[in-house]
């Protein structure tokens, strides 16, 4: 029983980063916009969020720094692309590549330094309770995150006027536009929120899920948070599902590298990116849901005239 | 608050079309020198060992073509996917795959030593790196899966099988537990181009070659057209009877192929032996590469000896400063945001709005309202 529980709980803490950051994409390609950035993001999240806690003394801190540093990164790729119009793909392209070469400097003194782990949520009576206990009120905070963000994004995007509006904008920015929708403006607010997502999630591998400093420690969980985007079909709550899955993926391959099973480590520790070739195969396979899911300009640059 | 505004050029500018990589360059530049003052260096003296000292003596040179060699002959390739607005970001594994399956032969036969062993690498190498491009081109043509994502996807199955490869199977049983594979024999080694001047191979030349050789297809050949047509396009491309997943298989294959003898020319060039890791990024720095080469071959041998420089100058400031190595990505990145940043100079004007304008616009929003409502 016990195992179980603790299997379900690293699953959790495998699953949360890609939650967190494949729902912030979510709401920037919701806007139409496509950030190929979200590794680069996440790093620099991962490596603000240590720094600033290892500096400190604070996780705390830490979080906010990592967020701060995934919106500010964000930003970056919201001036080019919505301001100057470039490509988005190339440019979430350089937002990766500069990401993970400038966290690797600003990180080379953080190599081998101990962190310090966010604490786990603890509430006296209730974290105790047998079986449940410690999977509802014994998590560490940003777990908890996670699922409100969830939730908040869902109700936001589909009970709210602007997120109508903003689902608007990602279906045809020139209707939007004509309407008199300031487009510009809602993509920026969006690429800043997806960029601030992708930070937290990087924030959580720093802070929690191993509390230290690796260079490229997101190890490709910004392009499986982009994947699971595309698996999700756009819609929240598939991402949830999505992510979990992918967290017992993740999880499932380090147990069976861990239980000594007699295939290659190296096959085990690939299949979470096999699994999202095939996930992504199996998706796209049906044409119709996402043809009528994909917002219909996303990736397209949208430039105003007057 | 300031705002920037883009006004569309009545046509592409020739000027900027021109001026935007060296601009680029120059910008680079600048944000380089503030980063070096961040770190507390003088950004003189670390340009000096940045871009200046790894250039400086003949041996260098030499160095200095060996690492543009993989980096030319994978973005020659790209630019063909990308002209045909096809995303393949997965030469990197493109790459592993071209080197693994080209050192089949000395790694599995050693004993064979023949002048056909080289020729039959390249080969090889091309075909594995062709093949393993042809999955994420396959699975866009058959089921319509985004081949950004596949493509990446499989770089980190290509590391980690590379990384298999070399510790289980292929490790060679001599080498006193090292991951790594057999010393190629002498027919297996890709020759220097001039031995007493420094170390620089065949690899080179293999570049060159296939920039000359692209940049003929794709400016006098249909083939050229077609890539163009299809990229800017697709529909225009289909009333021509140009098939679009034929080009997508095209695109692949061949960037594939040159990704793959990329690889192997590495391996059977620089290293000489198959080791856990073969490439410090050549695959993704290529993009880079593609873009600032302004999808031109020929621009894109320019720019593969740029990028080039900045993966030496950052071993130098590492060595010479304790600078992290690091830098040369920072650098690598920068110069591929400011490329892009400027190549919108060629389609359009940039008008900076300040604060006396804002008034008309918050006007012209009142006026939208009731319409936004008539609209409802």
């Amino acid at each position: 029983m016990d195992i179980t529980i603790n299997i379900l709980l690293t699953i959790a803490t495998a699953a949360t980063p890609l939650l967190i950051a494949a729902i912030g994409e979510l709401v920037v390609e919701r806007s139409g916009v496509l950030n190929l950035g979200v590794e680069g993001m996440m790093i620099m999240g991962a490596v603000g969020g240590f720094g600033a806690s290892y500096l400190t003394g604070s996780p705390w801190i830490g979080l906010l720094a990592a967020i701060a540093m995934g919106a500010v990164f964000s930003l970056l790729f919201a001036v080019m692309t919505l301001s100057l119009a470039t490509n988005q793909v190339a440019t979430g392209l350089s937002l990766t590549l500069l990401g993970l070469g400038l966290s690797g400097m600003m990180g080379t003194s953080f190599v081998g330094q101990p962190g310090e782990r966010l604490p786990n949520l603890e509430i006296p009576g209730l974290t105790s309770i047998p079986v449940v206990g410690r999977l509802l009120f014994g998590q560490d905070p940003i777990f908890y995150i996670s699922i409100a963000l969830t939730a908040a994004v869902m109700w936001f995007l589909f009970k709210t006027r602007t997120g109508l509006t903003l689902r608007s904008i990602g279906d045809s920015h020139t209707s939007a536009h004509a309407l008199g929708i300031q487009v510009i403006r809602y993509r920026y607010l969006a690429v800043i929120f997806g960029g601030a997502c992708a930070g937290l999630a990087g924030g959580h591998l720093s802070l929690v899920y191993t509390p230290q400093w690796v260079e490229n420690m997101t190890a490709g969980r910004g392009w499986i948070a982009l994947a699971l985007v595309v698996f999700a079909s756009w819609r929240p709550w598939r991402v949830l599902a999505g992510a979990y899955i992918f967290g017992a993926v993740w999880i499932g391959q380090l147990h069976a590298q861990a239980f000594g099973i007699p295939v290659p480590s190296q096959f085990l520790s690939s299949l979470p990116y096999l699994a999202t070739v095939v996930v992504l195969v199996l998706i796209s396979r049906n044409k119709r849901l996402t043809m009528m899911n994909t917002p219909a300009s996303l990736g397209q640059p949208f430039v105003p005239d007057r | 608050m300031m705002r920037l505004e883009l006004v569309k050029r009545p046509q592409r500018s020739a000027l900027f079309s021109a001026l935007s990589p060296f601009l680029a360059f120059a910008l680079t530049i600048i944000a380089g020198a503030i980063m070096f003052a961040l770190l507390g260096v003088n950004p003189l003296t670390a340009f000096r060992i940045y871009f200046i000292e790894p250039v400086s003596q003949v041996w260098q040179l030499h160095e200095l073509a060996i690492k543009a060699a993989p980096l030319i002959l994978i973005a020659v390739g790209l630019s063909v996917c990308y002209k045909a607005n096809i995303w393949n970001i997965g030469a990197e594994g493109q790459f592993i795959l071209g080197g693994i399956v080209g050192s089949i032969i000395p790694v599995l036969f050693p004993q064979f030593e023949s002048p056909l062993v080289l020729p039959l690498m390249l080969l090889l190498g091309m075909v594995g790196g062709a093949a393993y491009a042809a999955i994420p081109a396959l699975l866009k043509t058959r089921f319509g899966t985004n081949e950004i994502l596949t493509s990446l996807m499989l770089v980190y199955v290509a590391q980690l099988f590379l990384d298999w490869l070399v510790r289980g199977p292929w490790r060679d049983p001599q080498g006193h537990g090292f991951p790594q594979t057999i010393q190629f024999n002498d027919s297996a080694v890709l020759p220097e181009l001039m031995p007493d001047a420094g170390r620089a191979n065949w690899g080179f030349v293999f570049a060159l070659v296939a920039a000359v050789l692209v940049w003929i297809l794709m400016s006098r050949m249909l083939k050229g057209f077609e890539v163009r047509v299809l990229g800017s396009s697709p529909r225009a491309g289909r009333f021509a009877g140009f098939g679009l997943n034929r080009m997508v298989f095209f695109a692949f294959l061949l960037s594939g192929a040159l990704a793959g003898l990329a690889g192997i020319s590495e391996v059977s060039g620089a290293i000489g032996q198959l080791q856990p890791v073969i490439s410090p990024g050549y695959g993704f720095t290529a993009i880079i590469v593609a873009f600032l080469g302004r999808l031109n071959p020929l621009g894109i041998v320019a720019a593969g000896l740029v990028l080039a420089l900045t993966y030496l100058g950052g071993e130098a400031v590492q060595s010479a400063l304790g600078i992290s190595d690091k830098v040369a990505r920072v650098f690598q990145g920068m110069l591929l945001f400011f490329v892009l940043g400027c190549d919108t100079l060629i389609h359009y004007r940039i008008r900076l709005i300040g604060l006396a304008l804002t008034k008309p616009e918050s006007a012209a929003k009142l006026e939208a309202a009731p319409k936004l409502k008539e609209a409802r």
